[in-house]
């Protein structure tokens, strides 16, 4: 709907970082619940998979790649808005199966999401981490649609809602790093 | 004093002062134009999702309060047939073949008190309360068109829809609805195995309450969004009725504390189905050990009232933000200290998050970190009182006017004062070890944040009643409504309190095998003719209400209350869009009550040349 006044902030992004704002909580929250759970004792011992590395930085790419298509998309350069949209989506594709296999990997090692709760944390942490990408995924695939079958022209409109996507997947990104930052130094 | 009444024409002021957002420019582009369907059903207006909200809240407060009743019947009658009433809980009444005495199950029973927490806290006094005042004031007090997103709003209502579809799908099932108690600890709540109530009916709660999170999430976004971003010009935070400073400090609190509930349900979801130990360890059903080992049923309480502590405040902050709207309206007196009042509602508000564990003094909690917790929930009495304290002060010496919204403000002040010092008895951990699990605690909790928010509740109900219907409520009904629950509240649960320094236990289904508590039987059956009495005083309201719709009294002028906001600027039937034309320019607070011998003095009227020298001055 129309907005009564001219805002210095964008409503939509703002309610975007509220709504970021909550999802801290919940994995403050699970983190939290880990180092209460972690300090009580009886927590199993196991390396993390290399591979929750490569993952990192396939996520720390697509973001990259991400911030050069909306800047594509700002300075009007239709290439690097398209290129860098295809790119961030493949990369985020990526970071899932990537995420997939180092979940097999752990469950070969033996650490199946039952054994102790040290593993159960783990799955259930980068679990939901996975769903907040998939919805990043989503929201992704609505800017591929919007990039693809609309003819390719500046507007502010558009320009705000590509803003939205940059921002959420900027935040599910750095919340992996301080994620996995996390699972490491809390071994 | 304040006898001069200020004459002005909305019209002419709105036309001349108001700011014009070009709103109604773009006649093709109109959103709002609708039918039935997305008018009634599926409606992006705030005012109408608001109604949603109420309409639904009330269905459930009549459930949420009848079963109450069937468990004081049972309490206080435990001996009386309650054959009469098989034809509505069927199996769960079971009938002696012999003496035709049908009792109720105890497992019902434990179902029934899960169930009216359930109800009574997250639908009516979360979603019927907040959702309803918040969705109609914020826009309509702040002089915004709607909400910022008035889709994520209408997806609000219908997420609570659909979470209460599947609450009251579970109260049918052939094992009974979740039965462990409203904040589903485990084991019970983790173990399918546990009780009756622990198989589908939990995974039945649990998707529920995931689907109420996502309500409370989406509309405390727009909350939030709304407060800071769609004020119309001149509306500083400084000028802002309480109402919203309450509303939008509540959505800050659901938006912060809700998602670690949600962790807890994660892991709660995993321990049922996926067979983690994040809350079991070594537990024997029926003699058999289950393999669980290494898991804390207290690490689910920590994020359980994490999220359950703010939550009182959620259902509190904005009773008492309409309380304050009320009570200045009413009393034709600006509300006094302002400021202290705002920056109490922060302070509550700060401080709510930083308690939690003072429902689990009894876990087995450290008792040095619970001297911390000890220490905090006592201040919390601090911002407490000075809202008390400011309340009456804006009472003292003003030209009351006795009608129900102010009947049920007054009613409020009082049971929060009842209730608030019992709090600061269970505040002790020491006296809480003894009290906490007997009746002091249900009575302080039900007077504080049951029966204060419902008299919130009632207060803005019968207050903005014009200004959702265009019609006025019975005041005679509304004033027999108002006696008979101030008295009866307090005839329920004043002699809880005695019950409870006496030592009898709560969440028992019968005292019958205990000698000791053989001398409150008689109490126990005055508390339950009192809760019934009391529940026919809400089925008078509920008739009030809705007759009130179609037949109420019409209203006739815009600003009936005579008040200050910005939403009795409105026209009588407000449509989509709040303001026909230009929207109003706010040029002063929201309490201009009896200001230089004028009785009130609304936000958009300007400022006199005097006021302007005045404001210069300082």
């Amino acid at each position: 709907m129309e907005i009564s006044i001219k805002n210095r902030i964008n409503p939509q992004l703002f309610g975007l970082w509220t709504a970021l704002a909550s999802i801290t909580m919940m994995f403050g929250a699970l983190t939290s619940a880990y180092i209460v759970r972690q300090a009580a004792g009886n927590w199993l011992e196991f390396r993390m998979p290399d591979l929750f590395i490569v993952s990192t930085v396939v996520i720390l790419l697509s973001s990259v790649t991400l911030q050069v298509a909306y800047n594509g998309y700002k300075n009007q350069k239709e290439g690097l808005y398209k290129g860098g949209l295809v790119l961030s989506f493949i990369l985020g594709l990526a970071f899932l199966i990537l995420q997939y296999n180092a979940w097999m990997m752990l469950f070969n090692m033996g650490v199946d999401m039952k054994i102790n709760p040290s593993g159960s944390f783990l799955y259930v942490i980068t679990g939901v981490h996975a769903g907040h990408i998939l919805g990043g995924i989503t929201a992704l695939i609505v800017a591929l649609l919007h990039a693809f079958t609309l003819p390719f022209e500046y507007s502010d409109k558009r320009k705000n809602r590509f803003q939205l996507v940059l921002h959420y997947w900027h935040f599910v990104d750095l919340l992996w790093v301080y994620l996995f930052v996390f699972l490491l130094m809390t071994r | 004093m304040a006898n001069d009444v200020l004459t002005y024409d909305d019209e002419v002021i709105l036309e001349e002062q108001g700011f014009d957002d070009h709103f109604h420019e773009h006649e093709h582009g109109d959103h709002f134009k609708s039918n039935f369907v997305n008018h009634y059903v599926f409606s992006m207006d705030h005012k109408i999702i608001a109604r949603q909200f109420l309409i639904t809240g009330m269905v459930w407060a009549l459930i949420g309060a009848g079963m109450s009743i069937i468990f004081r019947l049972q309490l206080g009658f435990p001996e009386e047939s309650l054959t009469w009433i098989k034809p509505l809980l069927g199996k769960w009444i079971a009938v002696d073949a012999t003496t035709g005495i049908g009792t109720l199950m105890p497992e019902f029973y434990y179902a029934l008190v899960t169930m009216h927490g359930t109800i009574i806290v997250f639908f009516v006094l979360t979603a019927g309360l907040s959702g309803t005042f918040s969705n109609l004031l914020i826009p309509l007090q702040l002089g915004a068109r709607d909400m910022a997103s008035p889709f994520l709003n209408m997806l609000s209502y219908w997420f609570f829809f659909l979470a209460s579809v599947i609450m009251f799908y579970s109260l049918f099932l052939s094992t009974g609805p979740f039965s462990g108690g409203w904040t589903a600890y485990p084991p019970l709540s983790a173990l399918p195995q546990a009780s009756t109530g622990s198989g589908t009916g939990m995974t039945l709660w649990l998707m529920s309450l995931t689907f109420f999170v996502v309500s409370v999430l989406l509309g405390g976004i727009n909350y939030i969004t709304t407060v800071l971003n769609l004020r119309t010009k001149g509306m500083s935070l400084w000028r802002m009725p309480l109402t919203i400073w309450a509303f939008f400090v509540t959505a800050i609190l659901g938006l912060l504390s809700f998602p670690v509930l949600v962790s807890g349900f994660f892991m709660l979801i995993c321990d049922r189905m996926l067979g983690t130990s994040f809350f079991l360890s070594e537990i024997f059903i029926e003699g058999a050990a289950l393999p669980n080992v290494g898991g804390s049923p207290i690490l689910y309480q920590h994020l359980f009232w994490f999220l359950g502590h703010p939550e009182v405040y959620i259902i509190i902050l904005p009773a008492m933000g309409i309380v304050s709207e009320v009570l200045s309206v009413h009393a034709r007196k600006p509300i006094f200290g302002y400021k202290a009042m705002v920056f109490s509602i922060l302070a509550i508000g700060f401080l709510s998050f930083i308690v939690w564990a003072h429902h689990m003094f009894m876990s087995g909690v450290n008792p040095f970190i619970s001297n911390f917790f000890v220490v905090f929930t006592l201040i919390i009495a601090v911002p407490s009182a000075v809202k008390v304290f400011n309340w009456i002060t804006t009472l003292y010496k003003g030209n009351i006017r006795l009608n129900t919204p102010m009947l049920f403000a007054i009613g409020f002040v009082s049971m929060f004062i009842s209730g608030g010092l019992t709090g600061i008895f269970l505040g002790n951990s020491a006296i809480d070890i003894q009290m906490h699990d007997t009746y002091f605690v249900v009575a302080h909790f039900h007077i504080v944040m049951g029966v204060a928010a419902f008299f919130g509740m009632f207060a803005g109900i019968y207050h903005w009643f014009p200004k959702m219907y265009a019609r006025f409520m019975n005041e005679t009904l509304g004033k027999i409504h108002f006696w008979i629950t101030m008295i009866g509240a307090y005839a329920v649960f004043w002699p809880m309190h005695y019950l409870g320094i006496a030592g009898v236990p709560r969440r028992y289904y019968s005292f019958n095998t205990f000698n000791s508590f053989d001398d409150f039987t008689a109490l126990n059956q005055f508390i339950t003719i009192a809760a019934i009495v009391v529940f026919a005083a809400q089925v008078l309201f509920v008739i009030n209400f809705f007759y009130s719709i179609w037949k109420g009294k019409k209203m006739t002028t815009k600003n009936p209350w005579k008040a200050t906001t910005l939403e009795w600027t409105t026209p009588i039937h407000t449509g989509h869009g709040n303001w026909e034309g230009n929207l109003p320019v706010v040029h002063r607070w929201a309490y201009d009550y009896g200001k230089d011998g004028i009785d009130y003095v609304p936000q958009h009227i300007p400022l006199t040349e005097e006021e302007k020298a005045q404001e210069g001055s300082h």
